[in-house]
This record gives C-alpha cells, structure tokens and sequence, in this order.
C-alpha cells in the first residue's frame, strides 16, 4: 500500500502532466507555423509566372518583375548529389533523396523541369543506381540527368549510361540553351597500378585522396562543346550544367575542373552565361566575367568549406548543426529571369531559404546581398 | 490491475532494465590491456636470457640462473640475440635496423665532440636527446598518426554499420576543430572533450559502437585530427 502523502504526489503529478501536455501542444503550432512559412517559400518559385500576391519578405518578385523582359522567365528545380547506399546498409540517405523529390513534388506550381545534379549513388553499384532510379522515376516534373564521379568509376558509365542516356548534351527551353556537361572526366590513374575497378572507385569516392587524378571535360567534349555553341546565337542566354565546378577552386578536394579555362573560353564570347555545379555540397557562388556560377545543396551531407580560394562573393552558409544529420542539406530552385541571368533558391532543410540573386553577382557583391551567416567556418 | 501495481510493475521493469544497461556501461569502461612479456624461467643448469620481442631466447653457458654476467659477457650475448633477431626479419627491417644503427653511431660521435668543447664554456648544459631520440619520437607519431588516417577513412575499421565513413564529411579532418574543445555541449549535457564528440559521431552519423577512450583506435583518431590542425591557435570554449 503506498502512503498517502505518495498519493498525493502521484495526484499532482497527473495534473501537472495535463498542463505539459498543452504546453506541448502550443509548442507543436509554432512547427506548424514555420512548416507554412516554408510552402509559402516554396510558392515564391512560382511567382515569375503567376505574378501573384506574396509577402514582402521576398525579393525574388521585385527583381523578376524588373527584369527586361528579353523572354518567358520560367522556373526549374534541382536535386543533387544524394550518394545512395543500398537501402539495407544505409536508410537515411534513401529517404533523404525521397525527402527532396517529395520537396519539388510540392511545388505549386510545378517547375518546368527538374535537374539531378550527380552522385546519386556512392560506389556506383547496380543496387544503388537503380534505387536512384526508382526514386526519382516519383518526380512529376521532367527529369534532366548529371553524372557525379561517384556514378562513373566503377563501370566507367555503362550504367548509368544504360539508365539515364548520354552523359553530356544540350537542350532549348524557352529561349535559353542548356548544356549539362560530364565534367569528373580523370586521367587513367588505374592502369599502371594494376587497381581493380571497385579500388579505382573506391580511391575516387573519397574527396580527400590524392592517388585520383584532377577532374577535367578532356579534349573529346570540348570539342563537341565547340560544335554545339557554334549555332547558338551570342545573344542567347546558356545555363551549363556540371557536376564539378567549372573553375578552380580547392584542388586537393577536386573543388575543381582542370581544363575550366579553356571552357571559360568557349563560354567568353556570349553574353549571359551560368554555371550550375554539384559536387561541392554547400551555398557557392562566384562569377568570372560574364559567367555566373551557383552551387547545389547535397541530400546526403554537407562539405565543409575549402581552406582556401573561397571566391569573395559567396555569403557561407551557417555551419551545419552535427547534433542533426539533415542539417545543411536540402534542394532548391532556380528562377531564369527575362534577361537570362537566374536568381538562385537554396533550400535548407529545417532553415530559412538563402537566396542569391542576379542583381547581387551581377553588382559584384554591392547589392542585394544574401543574408550573412552568424558563425563563419572554422 | 489497478494503478498501484501498475506503478509497482513499472518499478521493477525500470531497475532490471536500468541495471542491465549500467553493466552494459561497466562493461565497456574496462581498460584496453597492452601486450605484456613474460620472460622464459631459467630452470636449468644455465641462465637463458630472452630478447624484449618475447620470443628470441639465448642459453649462456657456465652461467647459472641468478648469477651476474660480466659487461663483457652481456654484450656479447645481447649482441648474438641481436644477431638471432635480425636474421629472422625480413630485408625492410635488417636495413632500417643498421640505418638506425649508423644514427646511434654518429650520436655518439658527435656527443664525443660536444662534450669536449662543453669542458671550454662550463655554462653550457649538457645535450640530453640524441638524433636517434629525435627520429624515434617522429616515427613513433608518424605510425599513430598513420594509423588514425586510415580508421577516420574507413568506415569498416571505424566500425561504422551504415558505410559512413569520418572523412565523407571531414575531408582533411576539416571541421573537426580539436581546437575549440574541451567546450560546454548542451547536446551532450557537459563539457565535451574532443573524443566525446569522435564518440558522438561514431554512434550517430556512422551507427557504430562507441570507443573506449583508450582504445587505440579512439587514440590514433585524435592523433590523425591534432596533427591535421598543426599550428592552428588553442581556443577551449569556443563555438
């Protein structure tokens, strides 16, 4: 028999335990709340076409309504860099790909396209290539494939390439001309030491190895690079997709592509040109000239940023929380304007959504600058 | 049942459950053990002395077990065990073995020398640490931290169960900051060590089983980690 005073206690506790309940229950709107603020974030992509009425809070509609209106601005969404596992040896990277397709799949209205920005899988295994696949055959928009390194090295491509198509071509949407090049090409490091095709994949998957080669588009596509610009009108805005970026920025890391200067070149003579890469995980932006370059977000996990030749205009984002394994991940979108040029969305998961527009790069920095982070890497 | 037993069941399930997961812990805090020696006895007529590899053993003839050997005579038979020892190792070891030597030698010589002119300034103090020390200290941290580098790229060796290796988010070991710690973690409710959060990071992003803090593994890694962030400025504390 417990003593009475004990009953009492257990009395008090079982009210106090109504009054937490409650508590939690307000502390459960606020989420719901912020969960709004996000779709509402996810309606600004929309709203180059719809014009429609939107918080204040959101540049992106004043610069796509000031823009020369040299064509139809459109919007397309992108995923990348999701590094899958087998789904018995690692679920959260399978969901968190599912996470980013059900993301873009929310989008109201719809993005004109979606682009996978490479490394959906992580040692290029049929198991895993084919679970990407699968995953992303669930997005609704049209879907336009990139090759990462870590989808190449085992097969040199012939799955993926069964899978998905040609590692590097060039389509027209509205106006614009795109190329989504294959840009982790790396000289033969596998011959003369005898490695087997999982080893060559294996020293490859790892960012810091420096038995691997340095990326490279090689010879062979720049060539076809050539052929393709040489009908393109130098008025005509191009968006370039590559894994890689397509300038040198951290070589160690293969935060890089070696014959960048030499695409820089082709790309020279056209007005309005932008790079959108994978690879380096994280809020990126540069420009070089008339050549704006935006990185992606990963849905696996963050990379760090580079101890050196971060370029000046790239506001970091807030270091990643390690207590939460889907911070500093997530997707994003990107505006194409009138003029061409692409106001960038990053959108972090379970963060307000960094934009980097036109205006900021386009001014060198002087205006319209993203929002800075509190606690710059170490 | 009424509330009472309830309450009395759920008692009960707690302590067999809470005491189950602190013997689990006892479990796990028990020291990593090191290698120890146990020379051969010299139970027979002659002393039978044994090199410190544990394995190569040498009779000394006339000598009974207990008795002193002359410096004379334990030169020579530390130099026939030597002898014994290199000519089981393979060729690596035989030459990294006289390189080693050779060093020993010119130590010598050169503290000969230093000697003689310390005996001019008498202020001077005497050279404690000879050139073989010096590369004995760099080796011995080298291997550790050799060996860190391969466990914080492996995700088998680090034990992972997901394929999650250090380096897939830690290239370099950047963001690792061994330098802003030990630091308060609310996460972790207390200040945090660095192998605190090498812990965190091996049960959680890698769903491994975490290391004692003197597992050798847990000490190469923050071998490997220190040595990456060489020079960078001490800041305990700072987020």
């Amino acid at each position: 028999m417990i003593p009475l005073k004990w009953e009492k206690r257990l009395q008090e506790y079982l009210q106090n335990r109504e009054l937490w309940i409650k508590e939690l229950y307000k502390a459960g709107s606020f989420w719901e709340g912020r969960r709004k603020f996000l779709k509402m974030a996810a309606m600004a992509a929309g709203v180059a076409a719809t014009n429609s009425l939107l918080p204040h809070s959101f540049q992106l509609v004043d610069i796509v309504n000031a823009a020369p209106q040299g064509q139809q601005p459109f919007t397309f969404a992108y995923i990348s860099d999701s590094h899958l596992y087998e789904k018995t040896l690692n679920e959260r990277f399978v969901r968190q790909l599912e996470r980013a397709v059900a993301d873009i799949n929310a989008l109201d209205p719809q993005p004109d396209f979606v682009l996978y920005g490479g490394d959906l899988a992580q040692l290029a295994q049929p198991g895993e290539l084919k679970l990407g696949a699968q995953i992303l055959k669930q997005v609704r928009a049209p879907i336009r494939m990139m090759v990462g390194e870590h989808d190449w090295f085992l097969d040199l491509g012939d799955l993926w390439k069964e899978l998905f198509g040609k590692p590097y071509y060039s389509f027209d949407h509205k106006g614009v001309h795109f190329i989504t090049l294959m840009s982790v090409n790396e000289k033969d490091f596998w011959t003369a030491k005898n490695l087997s095709p999982m080893q060559r994949m294996q020293i490859v998957s790892g960012l810091d190895d420096g038995r691997q080669s340095s990326f490279e588009v090689g010879e062979e596509e720049r060539e076809w690079l050539a052929r393709d610009l040489a009908n393109v009108s130098k008025t005509t805005p191009i968006v370039v997709f590559s894994h890689s970026p397509l300038y040198k920025l951290y070589k160690p890391w293969n935060f890089w592509t070696d014959d960048a200067e030499q695409v820089q070149a082709l790309l020279k003579p056209f007005q309005t040109v932008t790079v959108i890469h994978g690879h380096t995980h994280q809020v990126l932006s540069n420009r070089i000239d008339n050549i704006h370059f935006h990185g992606m977000l990963s849905t696996a996990w963050p990379w760090p940023y580079a101890p050196q030749g971060l370029p000046k205009l790239t506001m970091q984002m807030n270091r990643p929380d390690p207590f939460n394994q889907t911070e500093g991940l997530g997707d994003g979108i990107i505006d194409v304007l009138g003029n061409g040029r692409v106001n960038k969305r990053y959108d972090l998961w379970n963060r307000n959504p960094l934009f980097v527009s036109a205006q900021y790069l386009d001014s060198n920095g002087a205006s319209d600058n993203p929002s800075k982070t509190a606690l710059p890497s170490y | 049942m009424n509330r009472l037993q309830w309450i009395k069941l759920s008692v009960i399930t707690l302590c067999a459950l809470s005491s189950i997961i602190f013997y689990q812990s006892v479990k796990a805090q028990e020291p990593v053990q090191l290698p120890t020696h146990a020379p051969v006895s010299s139970d027979g007529k002659n002393m039978v002395v044994q090199l410190c590899d544990g394995e190569t053993n040498m009779e000394v003839k006339g000598v009974k077990p207990g008795e002193r050997l002359s410096p004379d005579q334990a030169q020579i038979v530390s130099n026939q065990l030597m002898a014994q020892w290199l000519a089981k190792q393979p060729k690596e070891v035989t030459e990294a073995w006289m390189k080693e030597n050779l060093i020993v030698k010119n130590d010598q010589k050169a503290n000969a020398q230093t000697t003689s002119s310390n005996e001019q300034s008498a202020q001077d103090q005497p050279i404690d640490f000879t050139g073989r020390d010096y590369q004995m200290w760099k080796k011995e941290l080298e291997q550790e931290v050799s060996y860190g580098d391969q466990i914080f790229h492996s995700d088998s060796l680090l034990g992972s169960t997901n394929g999650v290796a250090c380096a897939m988010c830690h290239p370099h070991a950047a963001n690792t900051h061994p330098e802003t710690y030990p630091k308060f973690q609310i996460q972790l409710r207390r200040v945090a060590l660095l192998r605190d959060m090498i812990n965190w990071c091996i049960e959680n992003p890698s769903r491994g089983a975490k290391l004692h803090p003197d597992d050798p593994k847990m000490r190469a890694l923050e071998a490997y980690i220190m040595a990456q962030r060489k020079g960078t400025v001490m800041e305990p504390g700072k987020h």
